[in-house]
C-alpha cells in the first residue's frame, strides 16, 4: 500500500522530558489510522511534529513519499495545503463569523471568484449539515457544532489528509456518533486519509482501519482495533478491556 | 537578606534585556513582512479604526484638559513677570514639542497596546494562531503586521487632534479670566511654532505608535499558560510599551537638540 503520511524513528524531548522515543506509524492512502494513547503521551505532539508546528529532535516526516522536514516556509506552506488539521478546541477564529472562517483559506491561498466561494461555502456546510450558520459567530455554536464547522474549514480546502486532535472529545454520545460518521463519510466520498488521535472508543470503532497505540514515548500496539482485546499487555487491558469494546462497538452500530 | 535582594535586582535586569533583545528581533522581522504580498489593506483599515477612532474620546478630553490646565497654571506666573502675552506660545510649545505626543502615546498604550496584547494573547492559547500556520497563512503578516502598521499609522493622526485641542483648551482657559480674541490667539500660536517644533515632535509619533503595536503584538504572540498567560500578556504590554516611550523620548529629545540646536 502507498503511504500518504510516514513518520519514521521520530524523537521529541522538551527538555529532559522525552515524549516521543522513537515512534514511526504510517497511514496509507484513504486509509483511517486511529492513533490512542492516555493523556500525556505525546499523541498530539506527534500530529504537531506531522504539520510542521513542532519540530522532531530526531526522525523523518513524509508526505506522499517527499520529506516535511528541513524545507523553507513557502515550501512547507505547500504541502501544508494538502494536509488538513482538525484541532481539539475546533480554533474557530472567533472575531470572524461562519462564512469569514471557511473563506479565509480559500481567499489566502486559492483564487477562486467570490461565487466559486460562496458555493464552496455552501457545499461544505451541507457536507456537515450546518447550512443555517452561515452567518452566525463562532461564540454563538455548541461545541458540536464548533466542531462541524472546524471539520467544514478543513476540508474546504480539499486536503488528501486530515489530522484530527481529539475529535469527539467532550462531546455527548450522539454528537460523537455524528462526528465519526462524517470523517467515515470524507474518507468514502471525498478519499480524505485521516490520522485520528482519541481514547473515545466509539468514534474509533466507528472509524479505524488500523489503530495504534502510544504509551510512554512509544508505539506499544499496531494492528486491527478488534485485535487489541486479545493482548496480554496490562497496558492495553486496562485501557481496552473485551466488555468496553464490546460495549462501544454495540452502541456505534446501534 | 541583601544578596538575595541583589540575585533578585540581577534575575529582573537579565530578563528585561532578554525581552528587550527578542522584541527587538520580533519587531525587526516586521520590515521583512510588511513588504511581501498578500497586502491586508482591509485588515489594517479596520484595525485603524478599531484602535484608532474609538480611542478619540479619551484622547479628546485628555487634549482639552492638558491645554486648559497647562494655561491655568501657567498664566498667574506669566503675570508676575509681565510676560502674559508669552502664554499661546508656551501653551502651543509645550504641547507641540512634548506633552501631546508623549500623553497621546502613553494613553495609546494604556487602551491599545493592552487590547492588542489580549486579542493575540487569547488567539494563542485557544490556538487559533496555529489553525492559521497549519492552513498555510502567515499570522504573522495577517495579525501583528496590520496592526504593527496600524498603529504607527495612526498615532500621528491623533497626536495631531490632540495638539489642536489642547491649544484650544488654552484659548478658553485664556478667555475665563481675559478677553481675548480667538484670531489673534491663533496667530500668536502660528507665529511661535517652527519647522524644529511640528516635525521631529510628529516624526517621533511614528515611532510610538510602532512601539504600542510591536510591544502589544509581541507579548500577544508569545503568551503562554492559559488565561492566566492572557491576562499577563496585557498588563506586561502597557507596562512596558510606557516604558519604552518613555526611555526612546528622552534619547529623541537629544537627538532633535543635537541636530536643530534652538
Amino acid at each position: 500500500m502507498a503511504y500518504i503520511i510516514e513518520a519514521l524513528n521520530v524523537c521529541k524531548a522538551f527538555g529532559s522530558n522525552v515524549i516521543l522515543d522513537d515512534v514511526s506509524c504510517q497511514v496509507g492512502a484513504g486509509e483511517n489510522l486511529v492513533l490512542f494513547g492516555k493523556s500525556g503521551t505525546g499523541k498530539s505532539v506527534l500530529l504537531k511534529c506531522i504539520i510542521g508546528l513542532l519540530t522532531p529532535d530526531s526522525g523523518e516526516i513524509l508526505f506522499e513519499g517527499k520529506s516535511l522536514l528541513n524545507l523553507s516556509l513557502k515550501e512547507l506552506n505547500e504541502q501544508r495545503k494538502m494536509i488538513g488539521f482538525l484541532f481539539q478546541s475546533a480554533a474557530l477564529y472567533d472575531s470572524m463569523s461562519v462564512r469569514e472562517n471557511l473563506e479565509f483559506p480559500l481567499i489566502r491561498n486559492f483564487k477562486f471568484s467570490a461565487a466559486d466561494r460562496e458555493k464552496k461555502v455552501k457545499d461544505v456546510l451541507e457536507k456537515v449539515s450546518l447550512e443555517n450558520a452561515i452567518d452566525i459567530m463562532p461564540s454563538e455554536l455548541s461545541g458540536g457544532m464548533k466542531k462541524r464547522i472546524g471539520l467544514a474549514r478543513t476540508i474546504i480546502s480539499e486536503p488528501k489528509l486530515i489530522l484530527y486532535d481529539e475529535p469527539t472529545t467532550g462531546l455527548d454520545p450522539i454528537t460523537t456518533k455524528e462526528i465519526s460518521h462524517l470523517i467515515n463519510n470524507l474518507q468514502r466520498d471525498l478519499k480524505i486519509s485521516s490520522l485520528i488521535v482519541t481514547h473515545d472508543l466509539m468514534c474509533a470503532n466507528i472509524v479505524a482501519d488500523k489503530a495504534i497505540v502510544l504509551n510512554e514515548g512509544k508505539i506499544i500496539f499496531e494492528g486491527k482495533l478488534e485485535e487489541l482485546t486479545k493482548k496480554e499487555d496490562k497496558f492495553l487491558k486496562d485501557f481496552f478491556s473485551p466488555e468496553e469494546i464490546q460495549h462501544n462497538s454495540g452502541s456505534s452500530n446501534g | 537578606m541583601a544578596d538575595d535582594t541583589e540575585l533578585k535586582g540581577k534575575g529582573l535586569l537579565k530578563r528585561f534585556f532578554e525581552t528587550i533583545s527578542n522584541l527587538s528581533l520580533f519587531s525587526i522581522r516586521f520590515f521583512k513582512e510588511v513588504l511581501l504580498p498578500p497586502y491586508e489593506f482591509a485588515e489594517i483599515k479596520k484595525h485603524m479604526y478599531e484602535l484608532g477612532v474609538k480611542t478619540l474620546p479619551i484622547v479628546s478630553v485628555t487634549g482639552f484638559i492638558i491645554g486648559l490646565v497647562l494655561a491655568m497654571q501657567s498664566q498667574p506666573v506669566l503675570k508676575r513677570f509681565g510676560a502674559e502675552s508669552f502664554l499661546p506660545a508656551m501653551v502651543s510649545l509645550s504641547v507641540v514639542r512634548e506633552l501631546g505626543p508623549v500623553l497621546t502615546a502613553l494613553i495609546f498604550a494604556g487602551r491599545v497596546s493592552s487590547g492588542i496584547g489580549a486579542e493575540l494573547g487569547s488567539m494563542r492559547v485557544t490556538e487559533q494562531i496555529d489553525a492559521m500556520e497549519v492552513s498555510a497563512i502567515h499570522p504573522y503578516r495577517f495579525l501583528v503586521v496590520t496592526r504593527i502598521l496600524a498603529c504607527t499609522l495612526i498615532l500621528p493622526i491623533l497626536t495631531l487632534y490632540v495638539n489642536f485641542l489642547a491649544v484650544i483648551g488654552g484659548f478658553i482657559a485664556m478667555t475665563l479670566t481675559e478677553s481675548i480674541n480667538l484670531q489673534f490667539y491663533l496667530n500668536s500660536v502660528a507665529d511661535s511654532l517652527k519647522f524644529v517644533d511640528i516635525l521631529p515632535a510628529l516624526g517621533k509619533t511614528f515611532i510610538f505608535g510602532f512601539i504600542v503595536g510591536s510591544v502589544g503584538a509581541y507579548k500577544g504572540y508569545n503568551a503562554e499558560n492559559g488565561t492566566v498567560g492572557v491576562g499577563q500578556a496585557s498588563t506586561s504590554s502597557v507596562v512596558l510599551a510606557s516604558l519604552l516611550i518613555l526611555l526612546v523620548d528622552m534619547v529623541l529629545v537629544k537627538v532633535t537638540v543635537l541636530l536643530w540646536p534652538t
